[in-house]
């Protein structure tokens, strides 16, 4: 018998798929078409945007962008759709920096530039560890280019921070870390209650280094927003660590008090604090002391910002390995050693995607100061609305503040969603 | 001294209070403490200070006071001759009942947006990415204030219903106008009337009716609901004790809705239709622009996050638990509610409860479209006309604080519980 | 280091904080500038223009009481205050003096310790509808969708009036006035009420104003003035007599155009009193003797402020009936000067 083989010996060769499985048309079988259900939704999904998109498209760009007011876009326009974009046009210095004075918006503008530069060693690690030492500057620095007035203001302010670091390193050998922080604390704030005053007035009348000053009342725009925005977080992020530090400490006076803040602040709403910003900060000041509103509101974001703060730290704290701390104890550090060497910085760098997710909701909560008669962005749109030439005018500013948030919020989003991923293949 | 010695004898001295770990986190604590008191004394005083200088004391005996002003939206009787206190109470139901509209809807719309976004679909998906980051990048005052302007300024007018431009949808039940929205509402003709509780308090500030009827259809209801349970738990033994499940679902619905219908008949159950009289519509519900535009802005803004959260934690389940269960033949619709689900449900509460909360502090926002929540009576008309900004921020805050805390203490039962069920 | 913007702003804010609790004129002469508290934009009593200048009657007053203090009319920092907040930012020092349509009320007086310096205008609240509502009288609006300005006496006003003529209302409360222009003009009240020169200013700034009527019925008292803080009485004297002096020029005649040269000496006695050549009325108040020179100078008498702003000429077209001087028959009346 003879063995036949019907094993085949060599393969077929490959046949090109259906050409309804692969290519343009594949993808659109499986992935809009595949079942009767997704087709229904995609036919639906599809006259919704063609709804959408032919109700809006002529409407934005058959826009006029040169009309002084909302009647001469309509003699324009003569009866067509279109958006009046000229109201943005016209405004648009109101609408971004508010009532800031014309000639000076290059500060405000080189602070934004300047932002960048101070943040950019913080969100990426590439970058020259020496950039930190600007980002610490960056807070004095801006504060000078807005505010204005002699630069010995904010200089001798920094100087509280020097005396109180130099204070601590001089104290700390004698009395242990926790008294020379106290210690050094105390000798900043000396320096900046009884002394700072008179010596930047001395040093001002030497050397009259000074940026015409505005007050902050001035502020306006776009710009009122990044700055509560920004003075929000970075004046949390100390009180934050605190708060967090308090809050998982064992201490049962300490954490009660630090959960008491947090969960009051956490539980009301942020108009009530601006509320109290409106009305009863200067109540609660000694008497005599008057903070004009945007500072007063400035004062009540950061405190209320720093509840926020303190749970994303305590996120950051909580993921970190215990061995981190176990490590740190094993080295014979103390408490404040072992935070400030071992746990911070990397607690703070877990947290910096939740930092990040903060900045968003108090940038966009930062609106809410247009209701008690502060004129960010929104309260433009309604003052320019009772403007007799824009009266009735809606649609345009509406789109055009959100289009601005959205850029900001949404870039900011996407950076965070990034720096997550980033983090997670780290470990 | 080879000998181990005993430790000194602690005889205490007062630098051990700062050298001595045992007793210097006593010193801490003492000493965070005076530091804290010391801070509210130095408010308080402040605070006194002030308000003497201003001739003003601490007192709230205004909310017993007349209010003298008018709220248009109202759960309860509410006159311009009503007291303060009652205004509040006005607005905090008014705050609740938007707060509470908000978190169904938000739940709503955000499972759905959540569940599509990871749909199959290409184009599905990506107009509910489209949704999501468009509505979460944008301040929710924002939001509010536009459907706010979308909804006086596109709707109908109610000229138009005058002069027949515009008609009543469903059979002359529905309005929609560029002022709300008139929506038929239940009347009784046999009505048992509403028993009033906590009349007298307070100058009647706290009183409010409980409908009778309402109570009656609900005890009906609810005892359909048990009896339900009860023929479900008899099938249940019988399929355990022969295999074969009796078929008990028409049963089960019967006893539910046959008493409601006859309770519903007997109270002579029917609609009150919007009719166009004079300046406006009367009878019906009137829903409020300013409430419709509050409650949609809040439900679609917070859908965006809620969204996000349960797309998170439908895929936070692994894909193993799937297959694992499609391995054991269980069927798609049975995975879902048995195995992902449960599952997907304990990641997903926690942060859903806290949006819960976010929405229902941004309530406070009513203020911008001028709906008569809490914020708005109390922290604004009454504020404003009695010039006691401290009493009345203190309430607020409160207020809100018990809200909020309430929530939260929910949130933290159900942490609990779930922790209890972990290995 | 990073709470460096917290205290660095804390720090240059108690650099520029002042104290409230010495003399205001102080305050005012220190800084060198007067905070005047106004709307935050009525057309015709104040409002900004597209460079940011404030313009309007109430600003008018800010004026002269600036150009008094300080010699110009223009050192001034105006804050914008809502219904809500202008109390407050009275109180607490923020504003030196409110200029804002405010009625002088017994609480807001006594219990709210402020100090009315005087009326500037006599008000009263009125109602605004579409013609084609036909309706002629306010007693018509039984059942009608009314907007009004939250945090203002025109909602206890309408309380009452509805409450007595046994009417009902469905009140639509709004926070600015130009959120209540909009509703109103879109339809989603049927009546617009606020003070009836705040209705006639809203409505001059409409596009077709002539459809639209005033209805007859002023159901409200409302005299509105300048307003300071209880209890700083040499303040209080400068900001009511820097008033009473521009209605006093309106009285004898001295007007922005002849001020030169009346300042060179007259033969009416209070004429020289007011402009300083005779006698020192203004080391009474702690001034110079120009103070009321140049506060009429500022912006002219109260007549020339009304007619430039809201009189007769102007889109608002307020005639000036209550607010004619009093022999004029009308309420505006300055006690003497000497």
């Amino acid at each position: 018998m003879r063995e036949t083989s019907y094993v085949r010996s060599e393969m077929l060769a490959e046949q090109a798929p259906p050409i309804t499985n692969v290519g343009p048309i594949g993808w659109i079988k499986e992935n809009l078409f595949s079942g009767w259900l997704n087709s229904i939704l995609t036919i639906v999904m599809l006259v919704l945007i063609v709804i959408a998109v032919s109700a809006a498209f002529p409407w934005f760009f058959n826009g006029i962008w040169n009309a002084s007011s909302l009647s001469e876009c309509r003699e324009i326009l003569k009866g067509d759709t279109g958006a009046c974009w000229a109201v943005i046009h016209e405004r648009f210095s109101q609408l971004m920096y508010g009532f800031y004075p014309n000639h000076l918006y290059w500060r405000p503008n080189l602070a934004f530039v300047l932002l960048f530069v101070a943040v950019a060693p913080v969100l990426f690690n590439g970058l020259p560890r020496k950039m930190l030492w600007f980002s610490a500057l960056y807070p004095f620095i801006a504060v000078w280019l807005l505010w204005g007035g002699p630069v010995w203001g904010v200089v001798v302010a920094l100087l509280g921070f020097v005396i109180g670091f130099f204070a601590f390193r001089f104290l700390e050998p004698v009395l242990g870390s926790l008294f020379a922080l106290i210690l050094g604390v105390l000798a900043t704030l000396i320096w900046w209650l009884f002394l700072a005053g008179p010596v930047a007035n001395g040093l001002a009348g030497i050397v009259p280094l000074a940026l015409e000053p505005v007050e902050s009342r001035k502020f306006g725009g776009l710009m009122l927003s990044m700055t509560l925005g920004v003075t929000g977080i970075v004046g949390s992020l100390p009180l934050g660590i605190v708060l967090a530090l308090g809050r998982q400490s064992d201490l049962v006076i300490v954490k009660s008090l630090s959960v008491g803040f947090i969960e009051f602040i956490r539980g009301v709403p942020l108009i009530t604090l601006l509320i109290v910003a409106s009305t009863l900060l200067n109540v609660f000041l000694p008497p005599g002391t008057d903070f004009d509103i945007i500072l007063r509101v400035m004062i009540m974001v950061t405190l209320f910002a720093a509840a926020y703060m303190a749970e994303v730290i305590r996120g950051g704290l909580a993921a970190l390995p215990k061995g981190q701390y176990e490590a740190a104890d094993a080295l014979g550090l103390d408490y404040w050693k072992a935070q400030r060497l071992i746990i911070m910085p990397q607690a703070l760098k877990i947290s910096i995607p939740g930092i990040v997710s903060t900045f968003i909701g108090l940038f966009k909560d930062t609106t809410l100061v247009s209701i008690i008669s502060l004129f960010d962005m929104l309260g433009f749109a309604k003052a320019i609305q009772a403007n007799a030439e824009w009266q009735g005018i809606v649609w345009e500013l509406y789109v055009f503040i959100a289009f601005v948030f959205w850029i900001f919020c949404f870039s900011m989003s996407r950076y965070s969603m990034y720096l997550e991923r980033k983090l997670q293949t780290g470990h | 001294m080879t000998t181990l010695t005993d430790p000194p004898k602690a005889s205490f001295r007062l630098s051990m209070l700062i050298y001595d770990s045992r007793y210097r986190s006593i010193t801490i604590q003492v000493v965070a403490l005076i530091g804290f008191l010391i801070g509210i004394a130095w408010l308080v005083n402040n605070t006194l200070q002030n308000l003497d200088a201003l001739g003003k004391t601490i007192e709230f005996g205004f909310l017993k006071d007349p209010s003298g002003y008018d709220i248009n939206q109202r759960l309860i009787e509410y006159t311009s001759r009503s007291t303060h206190a009652r205004a509040a109470f006005v607005g905090l139901l008014n705050t609740l009942l938007v707060a509470v509209m908000g978190c169904v809807l938000a739940t709503t719309i955000g499972v759905f947006v959540g569940v599509m976004r990871l749909s199959k679909n290409w184009l599905v998906a990506k107009v509910m990415t489209v949704y999501v980051e468009t509505l979460r990048n944008v301040p929710v005052l924002l939001w509010i204030v536009f459907l706010m302007a979308i909804l006086s300024e596109t709707m109908p007018k109610l000229k138009d219903y005058k002069t027949g431009a515009a008609n009543m949808l469903f059979g002359n039940s529905i309005a929609i106008t560029n002022r709300g929205v008139y929506v038929p509402e239940p009347l009784f003709s046999r009505s048992l009337g509403d028993v009033t509780v906590l009349k007298g308090i307070y100058n009647d500030s706290f009183y409010f009716g409980v409908s009778l009827d309402l109570i009656a259809i609900l005890a009906v209801f609810i005892g359909g609901l048990l009896i339900s349970k009860l023929i479900k738990r008899r099938a249940d033994v019988i399929q355990a004790a022969t295999g074969d499940r009796p078929a008990t679902w028409y049963l089960r619905l019967g006893v539910i809705v046959v008493p409601t219908l006859i309770v519903l008949i007997l109270l002579g159950f029917h609609l009150g239709f919007p009719e166009l009289k004079g300046f406006n519509f009367r009878g019906g519900i009137h829903m409020r622009n300013s409430l419709v535009a509050l409650w949609i802005a809040l439900s679609l803004y917070t859908a965006a996050f809620i969204a996000e959260i349960v797309r998170a934690g439908i895929m936070a389940i692994s894909k193993g638990q799937t297959e694992a269960a499609a391995a054991l033949g269980l069927r798609a619709n049975k995975i879902m509610s048995l195995v992902v689900l449960p599952q997907a449900l304990r990641i997903i509460f926690p942060p859903l409860i806290s949006q819960y909360l976010n929405l229902t502090k941004n309530t406070s926002l009513a203020i911008a479209v001028g709906y008569m929540d809490i914020t708005g009576t109390l922290g604004g008309i009454t504020m404003n006309q009695t010039g006691r900004e401290l009493e009345c921020v203190l309430l607020l805050m409160l207020i809100y604080l018990v809200i909020s805390l309430s929530i939260s203490s929910v949130m933290n039962w159900y942490n609990e519980r779930v922790k209890l069920t972990e290995r | 280091m990073k709470k460096s913007v917290f205290f660095g702003a804390l720090t240059v804010a108690s650099l520029a904080a002042g104290a409230v609790a010495a003399g205001t004129m102080d305050d005012v002469k220190a800084r060198g500038k007067l905070n005047c508290g106004v709307s935050t934009g009525l057309v015709g009593f104040a409002a900004p223009d597209a460079n940011g200048t404030w313009n309007g009657f109430d600003v008018g007053v800010c004026r002269a009481v600036a150009a008094a203090v300080l010699g110009d009319p223009t050192a001034i920092e105006f804050v914008p205050t809502t219904g809500k907040t202008r109390f407050t930012a009275l109180a607490s020092g923020e504003v030196d003096m409110l200029a804002r349509n405010t009625t002088w009320t017994f609480t807001r007086d006594v219990d709210l310790k402020f100090e009315f310096v005087g009326v500037n205008y006599y008000d009263g609240q009125g109602f605004m509808a579409p013609k084609s509502l036909g309706v002629t009288s306010a007693k018509d609006l039984d059942g009608a969708t009314v907007c009004i300005q939250t945090g203002t006496t025109t909602e206890l006003n309408l309380a009452d009036f509805f409450r007595s003529n046994n009417m009902s209302y469905e009140p639509v409360p709004i926070e600015t006035n130009a959120e209540a222009q909009q509703q109103y003009l879109s339809g989603a009240c049927d009546v617009l009420t606020t003070d009836a020169s705040g209705l006639a200013a809203t409505r001059a700034s409409f596009e077709n104003p002539k459809d639209h009527v005033i209805l007859p019925e002023i159901i409200s008292k409302e005299p509105l003035g300048p307003l300071v803080r209880h209890g700083d009485n040499q303040w209080g004297d400068l900001v009511r007599w820097t008033l009473n002096a521009l209605i006093s020029a309106e009285e004898l005649g001295i007007t922005s155009a002849n001020i030169d040269e009346l300042a060179k000496g007259t033969n009416n006695p209070e004429i020289n009193r007011i402009l300083g050549t005779e006698g020192d009325l203004g080391a009474m108040l702690g001034l110079d003797k120009q103070w009321a020179y140049r506060a009429i100078k500022a912006g002219g008498n109260y007549g020339e402020l009304f007619e430039k702003n809201i009189g007769e000429n102007t889109p608002i077209g307020l005639a000036r009936g209550l607010n004619a001087q009093w022999k004029d028959g009308g309420l505006i009346y300055s006690p003497p000067f000497r």
